[in-house]
């Protein structure tokens, strides 16, 4: 029988101080029950001597000093895991919110998860068509790989990312299982029941697992939903075989329910009021993604953030590029020119790409390609300038060739609707189109015998 | 020993409070609780210690003990290192794996390098020698390419009294026995053990006098890193800070690497170990990883450690440089270092001095470059330790505190450009911004080693790209047209130096590290190519027919069609451009 504690020292945000707590460990779950008989949650975060300090997952409204009893369970946060979480939808701290009832077993995993040992990980080389062509040529997604979406508020996110659930071969042969697992962080209804419905509609839904935490839930349970996600991405990968595909939105939700715990805490800050533990935290999350040797699974990652105005500077895409394998930019400027995916493709990179990527993976010619197109967009990017300045009419022939190699790439390369699936030989043949416009000797990033072989435009001189 | 035990009174993250902690020492290593983590004590005050844990705290209690160990956070050194991947308190990963495969559990003790394994020793001294402290006393092949010179350790030296015969000893078996003037016995082993925060001693720091060389053009030529020197690699993401580090990794002339993964990515990790066991160096002709040494505390391993790792892979480093060996380090990322004390230092309730970083992060910073240099050991060998570290500034700006404090301690700095990047134009080190304290250091060894002009060339290049950056702000406002003929050549034969010289393809079977011999006959190409175009428009020859499209390219394509052992190309190729100008010129004399 454990002590219940009854007289708190101080509630403040979502936190509660308590002292005189005997054998508490860090981080353990405490279990406690209001006067009206409400139930709540929390997590212990400090201790200090005899007084603790514990996070209430779903805040401390209706809390006062003397109504609630508080109980340790001495067990860290941990959630039952089996097969049975597919299909199912849960909230942020991994209790059903559907009508399924609760999952039972004898499984438990510690959602903080143990980090994986460099030297167990298997190097992704399996690329994932997606059937987009600007993330397919030009940033390609490997299987194991985490890649975000760097958004911006209003920006098409949400639809590139069900497009890619739709039409993505997540799962490597035939029979092999694959599965879905979605968190939504702080978004807003409308998101995910967007998601749901696209789930439902591409017949996915019951090889998905979700977890919501909408805008108005609780902010504690808003920083547990990524961590008890993954566990189960990391449960269906690892201990199933299974491929996993986690798509997380929006993980600046996240990035500020952290700033905001950490306020509470009164902790020193770092950049824009950050806590300084915002990289140690976000590698916490976005390293779980990968696979290893000797488990069949795999787990890509997908996260989405939205750039607080637009600013690619900014802790939060800062910090998660430094992490994750690449990013995939969205444009503000193509979606205002109802370009969809509005895919910015300079600063979009996939760094597992130059190992999946060529002969034996897609086809000899992408490597090449891919660079030439991203040398010749960055010229057209100067043309363009020039052209602001001095008007088109003065521009030299050649520079007008760019520039409608330019116009024609956004066109019909990037340009793609919702429902189109291109494999990746129709990509790399459009890709070739488009370097058709430009005179042969431009293209120098390009092998001299792929060109012989692709290139069907006419040579300058 | 008398073990001392304190009693934890507070948890927050990886720091922890203690009490009853009166007689523990500043920097000694401890275990805490009931998994025996390990940990280090970073202050005291009266009977109280802060200590940071390098494993996880989840589960620690209040009331749970801090054992002493009576020593500081020291490091087993001794062979075995090469080859291995260790985290960020050399605990052997593989190893690791082997107890609890997949996942980096806690409480598994303090492992280090394989104390069982027999090492073939052959002992190189003889009874009744005497022996001073950094004298080589045996022999050890620990790889085909590195000779383990096991040295007799600092504090101990002596006349040997005992010695076994040559033949198999594991790592902690006896060898010799010395014994002093004052008749104190020193038995000697293959291993020692060295507190990782204290420097290991050298004779004398000798003048920096040779380079480190790469096989990367715009390093060796352009910005080189000299051995025994320092160079701080900064670039916002994606830029190819890691890429970078992996080519230097892989082909620069030190005998030794050590490659320090620093809160970086796990899979960069597994890469290197994919990848450089199949890699073969091209001066030994053995495997890369032969003289490789890999250090990982990745992003999400915990972050006490990942301050540690640093440290642990220096003394490494000094380590084999003591053997007179020439070691590089390449710390990927010391900004993460550098977060790792911010977010220990915020643990701590210590002042913040800029953007959260704690105000002792410049002495951190110095402290450790300077433990490169070029040296004399104990022995009286020459020997260096070059160290390479990447920058992470946040948002790509190099105003922060860490570059801007890194850029005070190292003499190279190779400044990553994202608009290069982007242009996808790698290696990405802007050649406006980027600098090299070493060229004229280096003035006599590339005079000795490649040619007296290497220099003058190389400062006639810079000014071309400097020139070009001017011309093109007015090209960006006016358009190329309307330049004079000799300044659009500046455009043109700088295109030439960025695609065919300055750009370098990391993935090609010859680009990917190009000889010094080749390089400087590459840039005498592109020289060439400018003056005999120069003198041509001089001539008043239109630019239009200078600019011969096949001429530029073939020069352009010369690190892809001319081999790396055959650089005769490169002079039919010269001969192509004389003989090619002469003609314009008699056309049009």
């Amino acid at each position: 029988m454990s002590k219940e504690y009854l007289l708190l020292d101080k509630i403040e945000g979502p936190l509660i101080f308590l002292s005189r707590a005997e054998d508490v460990s860090y981080g353990e779950v405490i279990d406690i029950t209001l006067d009206d008989g409400n139930k709540r949650r929390g997590r212990v975060i400090k201790i200090d001597k005899d007084a603790i300090v514990a996070q209430i997952f779903e805040g401390s409204s209706g809390f006062s000093v003397v109504n609630s009893s508080v109980r340790f369970s001495g067990k860290p946060f941990e959630l039952p895991m089996s097969k049975e979480i597919l299909g199912r939808t849960f909230n942020g701290i991994g209790e059903p919110i559907d009508q399924g009832g609760n999952i039972f077993s004898k499984d438990v995993y510690n959602v903080n998860g143990r980090p994986i040992n460099p030297v167990a990980r298997k190097y992704p080389r399996n690329y994932i068509q997606t059937g987009i062509s600007s993330i397919d040529g030009l940033a390609t997604l490997i299987r194991g790989q985490k890649l975000p979406i760097f958004s911006g508020n209003g920006l098409p996110h949400n639809e590139i990312a069900a497009q890619i659930v739709k039409q993505a071969n997540i799962s490597e042969k035939e029979g092999e299982e694959f599965a879905v697992v979605f968190a939504a962080i702080g978004v807003k209804h409308d998101d995910a029941d967007y998601f749901r419905k696209t789930f439902e509609e591409s017949g996915v839904l019951e090889r998905v697992v979700m977890y919501i935490n909408l805008a108005n839930d609780s902010i504690v349970e808003r920083v547990m939903t990524p961590r008890c996600a993954l566990t189960a991405a990391e449960y269906l990968a690892f201990e199933k075989n299974m491929h996993i595909l986690v798509i997380m939105t929006d993980i600046t939700s996240y990035c500020e329910a952290l700033r905001e715990i950490s306020s509470a805490r009164e902790e020193v800050p770092s950049r824009k009021g950050y806590p300084g533990y915002l990289y140690s935290d976000l590698a916490s999350i976005y390293e779980r993604a990968g696979m290893m040797k000797h488990k069949g699974g795999s787990i890509t990652f997908l996260p989405i953030l939205t750039m607080p105005n637009d600013d690619i500077t900014h802790p939060v895409p800062d910090l998660t590029g430094y992490i994750t394998e690449g990013q995939i930019v969205l444009s503000r400027e193509l979606f205002q020119q109802n370009i969809y995916p509005p895919i910015s493709i300079l600063p979009s990179l996939s760094r597992l790409m130059k190992d999946g990527i060529g002969e034996g993976f897609t086809r000899e010619d992408h490597p090449d390609v891919a660079n030439q197109i991203f040398a010749s967009y960055s010229k057209v990017q100067d043309i363009r300038a020039l052209a602001q300045i001095i008007g088109e009419d003065d521009l030299s022939e050649l520079d007008n060739l760019y520039i409608k190699f330019g116009r024609l790439f956004e066109e019909k390369f990037i340009r793609q609707d919702f429902d189109d699936n291109r494999s990746i030989s129709e990509t790399l043949d459009l890709a070739w189109d488009m370097l058709s416009q430009l005179p042969k000797e431009e293209l120098e990033r390009i092998d001299p015998e792929m060109l012989g072989k692709y290139y069907q435009g006419k040579s300058g001189k | 020993m008398i073990e001392l035990k304190g009693i934890i009174t507070m948890v927050n993250g990886p720091v922890l409070k203690a009490t009853s902690m009166t007689g523990f020492k500043m920097r000694e290593m401890v275990m805490v609780g009931g998994k025996k983590l390990i940990g280090e004590v970073i202050a005291l005050e009266g009977d109280r210690g802060t200590i940071q844990v390098y494993e996880e705290t989840e589960g620690l209690k209040s009331g749970e003990s801090v054992i002493s160990t009576g020593k500081p956070l020291s490091l087993k050194l001794g062979p075995g290192l090469i080859g291995n991947i260790f985290d960020g308190i050399e605990r052997p990963l593989l190893e690791i794996n082997s107890v609890s495969e997949g996942f980096i559990p806690e409480g598994i003790g303090l492992l280090s390098i394989d104390t069982e394994k027999k090492w073939k020793v052959c002992i190189t001294v003889k009874e009744n020698d005497v022996l001073r402290e950094g004298q080589c006393f045996a022999t050890v092949e620990e790889t085909s390419l590195i000779l383990h010179k096991v040295l007799v350790p600092q504090g101990m030296s002596g006349k040997v009294i005992e010695k076994k015969e040559d033949g198999f000893y594991n790592i902690e078996e006896t060898l010799l026995v010395i014994e002093d003037d004052e008749g104190k016995m020193y038995p000697l082993r293959l291993s020692h053990e060295w507190p990782v925060r204290t420097p290991r001693p050298v004779k004398e720091r000798l003048p920096i006098s040779s380079l480190l060389v790469t096989g990367q053009r715009v390093l060796d030529i352009f910005f080189p890193v000299a051995k025994g020197g320092t160079a701080a690699i900064p670039g916002g993401f994606g830029t190819g800070k890691t890429m970078t580090q992996h080519q230097l990794a892989k082909w620069s002339d030190a005998d030794i690497i050590v490659y320090i993964g620093c809160g970086e990515r796990g899979n960069e990790m597994t890469e290197v170990l994919e990848d450089f066991p199949k890699l073969i160096d091209p001066k030994t002709g053995k495997s890369i990883m032969e003289r490789t040494i890999l250090i990982a505390n990745t992003s999400n391993m915990p972050v006490a450690a990942r301050e540690a790792s640093i440290y642990t892979g220096i003394t490494i480093a000094e380590y084999y440089r003591d053997m007179g060996y020439n070691v590089a380090i390449m710390a990927d990322s010391t900004s993460r270092w550098a977060e790792a004390l911010r977010e220990i230092s915020g643990r701590l309730e210590e002042m913040p001095a800029e953007e959260g970083y704690p105000a002792y992060l410049p002495s951190r910073l110095a402290e450790f470059y300077e433990r490169a240099g070029y040296i004399k050991t104990l022995n009286d060998q020459e020997a260096s330790i070059t160290i390479i570290g990447a920058v992470s500034p946040a948002g790509g700006d190099f105003s922060e505190p860490v570059t801007e404090n890194t850029k005070r301690y190292v003499n190279a700095f190779l400044g990553l450009d994202k608009k290069l990047a982007y242009a996808r134009h790698y290696p990405a080190i802007n050649w406006l911004n980027s600098y090299s304290g070493y060229v004229k250091m280096l003035g006599n060894w590339y005079e000795k080693n490649v040619n007296e002009d290497v220099l003058e060339l190389r400062a006639k290049m810079i000014r071309i790209l400097h020139e070009e950056n001017k011309l093109q702000e007015i090209v960006q406002l006016v358009g190329e047209d309307v330049l004079p003929d000799d300044q659009r050549l500046i455009l043109e034969i700088s295109r030439v130096l960025r695609i065919g010289f300055l750009q370098q393809n990391a993935f090609h079977k010859d680009d990917t590290f190009v000889p010094l011999i080749k390089q400087y006959k590459m840039l005498k190409c592109i020289e060439l190519l400018y003056d005999k175009a120069h003198l041509t428009i001089k001539k008043g020859v239109p630019i239009s027919k200078v600019k011969n499209e096949m001429l530029f390219g073939e020069v352009t394509k010369m690190k892809y069609t001319v081999s790396n052992d055959d650089l005769s190309e490169i002079d039919k190729i010269s001969e192509k451009i004389v003989q090619y100008y002469d003609d314009l010129i008699k056309e049009y004399g």
